[in-house]
């Protein structure tokens, strides 16, 4: 497939929004049982929210691109039953909501206790809010994944890890940023979120390459002779009956060379895990926030190369029919 | 229940792409507006179009065969590119199974087309809004064509007969016919999407003559060893007798 940049914004930028969100809810959430130091509500989780908030509307700004009638756009939530990218569309909205909502409760102080423990433990209104906006942030990842998963004659993405995947780098990603984060705004949490991303880094490194083994390994179901219905084991295709481009030959092909396409593996491979995890161990020995940041920033490029060599990854059966001008 | 279908023969096709141009010029001139064509005639020319004829070499030289191949919309009869679409401007029809879209609610997000196989839904890159084969619905029903032109622009055009178009569910038409006595089949079997358009396969009629077509074994000049006597010079009984 042609990996078109407006969804490869997309996807890696609402996945940091999302996992920075969830790096939020995490802190609260020990916060709320006393695991963790409650952390101050305006420059936190307030600042924090926006952030999130600020890289799931870049995401939603970066989808428009890949619209042909974006006008139309709303018309989009209409086929839930049906369609993944219909819930998507539906879902990102709902979190980001959820979102804002919660961000403006911590940033001008407008939480309420609900309930107290004996132990002292307080159950605030905006970490219900929270709750909800992690429901819509898992329902947000699985909805991405699936839109992909869910075309199985695409067998490189018709799989469960593509979702895992989804969901690992994006959660990976965010907790990489919240790291960051908080070794400025909240530098007691700093070590917390620094521990989480590597183990979710760790673990997105294992199911990628998992993905990667299993990629390697398949055998296409559609060969010339099925999408023929010739039965002869050498068949060539003389002309695809025009001799300039059309959609077939730009939307499926990466149309990159075999060099690039391969080294864009690696790069991805170094770019989202080795290098930012040691960057994050540099930065969190010397609570650097500008290391931190730089792991989060070398990790972000590195998710776009990850994304390319998704999408690039691909081969669309159609391509059968476009062999040769 | 109906579902309109073409059949295409690969034994009669010629590839001359005569249902590709006449393809283009119906639809490019129906209701529903042009069918994009970027610099036509200069350098890197790009279009929409609904059906496309692709030509592949079977088998290896000496022993080699030219197949034209026609492809447009199959009109699944599970299609995969409909439930996919968010808007819900991708639908089959349910009176007669054709598989369209709505060009005011289509949104361009192209995802339809990733989730067909074949490759047959191509965007219109000046209009932003997917364009595939509507089977000429908009000529199939015109009630302002005589009978015998009511039928997809590319069915009328083929100067072999290569396409029949009609109810593939009507197991007594034409086309039903076609594709059970003549071995039709159907592209990609393997994705469960239940084309219906069908293909005809590339048939070779032969001859086979045995050793005793050419000589006969139950001779009877061979068997008596005797030809026929030779003329003779007196009168014979056909001249004597007036019959």
């Amino acid at each position: 497939m042609h990996p078109a940049f407006s969804v490869i914004f997309l996807t890696t930028l609402i996945g940091v929004g999302q996992g920075m969100f969830l790096a939020l809810f995490t802190g609260q959430s020990y916060s709320a049982v006393e695991l963790l130091p409650m952390q101050d509500s305006h420059n936190f989780y307030g600042n924090g929210a926006i952030i999130a908030l600020l890289f799931l509307i870049g995401g939603l700004i970066a989808s428009f691109f890949h619209l042909g009638r974006p006008e139309r756009a709303w018309r989009a939530a209409s086929q839930w039953r049906t369609s993944w990218l219909s819930r998507e569309v539906i879902v990102l909205p709902i979190l980001m909501f959820f979102v804002f909502v919660y961000g403006v409760m911590h940033y001008f102080d407008l939480d309420a206790t609900l309930f107290t423990a004996d132990t002292g433990a307080q159950l605030e209104l905006s970490l219900v809010i929270a709750t909800f906006g992690m429901i819509a942030t898992f329902a947000l990842f699985i909805c991405t994944g699936m839109i992909y998963a869910c075309l199985k004659f695409l067998q490189e993405w018709a799989s469960p890890l593509t979702v895992i995947n989804y969901t690992l780098f994006g959660t990976a990603s965010g907790f990489m940023l919240a790291t960051a984060f908080a070794n400025h705004s909240a530098p007691e949490l700093m070590r917390f979120y620094g521990i989480w991303t590597t183990i979710i880094t760790l673990a997105a490194l294992a199911t990628r390459v998992a993905s990667l083994i299993r990629n390697s390994r398949l055998k296409a179901k559609s060969t010339l002779q099925t999408a023929l219905g010739v039965r002869h084991n050498r068949i060539q295709q003389k002309s695809m009956g025009f001799m300039g481009g059309s959609v077939n030959t730009r939307d499926f092909f990466h149309h990159a060379s075999l060099v690039v396409f391969k080294s864009i593996k690696w790069i991805f491979l170094v770019l989202v895990f080795p290098l930012p995890l040691l960057l994050l161990w540099i930065g969190m020995n010397d609570s650097n926030t500008n290391m931190l940041l730089a792991a989060f920033v070398v990790q972000y490029v590195g998710l776009i190369a990850e994304r390319w060599f998704f999408f690039a990854q691909a081969n669309h059966p159609q391509n059968l029919y476009y062999q040769t001008v | 229940m109906t579902q309109l279908a073409l059949v295409i023969d690969l034994n009669v096709c010629v590839g001359c792409h005569a249902c590709v141009t006449s393809c283009k010029e119906w639809n490019t001139s129906g209701s529903a507006g042009f069918m994009t064509d970027e610099n036509p005639y200069g350098k890197d020319p790009t279009g929409t179009f609904f059906n496309r004829v692709q030509t592949y070499e079977v088998g290896e030289f000496p022993s080699t065969e030219t197949l034209h191949f026609p492809k447009s919309c199959l009109h699944c009869e599970d299609p995969p590119c409909v439930p996919v679409c968010p808007t819900g401007a991708s639908y089959k029809r349910k009176e007669d199974g054709i598989v369209l879209v709505d060009y005011d609610k289509c949104i361009g997000c192209r995802y339809c087309s990733w989730a067909c196989p074949y490759g047959v839904r191509e965007i219109d890159e000046t209009q932003k809004v997917m364009k595939k084969c509507t089977l000429c619905v908009d000529r199939i029903y015109d009630e302002s064509l005589p009978e015998s032109e009511r039928k997809p622009a590319c069915v009328l055009a083929c100067p072999t007969n290569a396409r029949l178009f009609g109810d593939v569910h009507d197991s007594e038409s034409e086309v039903s016919v076609t594709i059970r006595e003549e071995g039709g089949y159907q592209l990609m079997p393997e994705w469960g999407t239940k084309p219906a358009n069908h293909y005809l396969p590339r048939r070779k009629t032969r001859m086979h003559i045995h050793e005793d077509e050419l000589q006969r074994a139950d001779n009877p000049l061979k068997k008596e060893q005797r030809g026929p006597s030779a003329p003779v010079s007196e009168p014979t009984l056909d001249d004597s007798t007036s019959w």
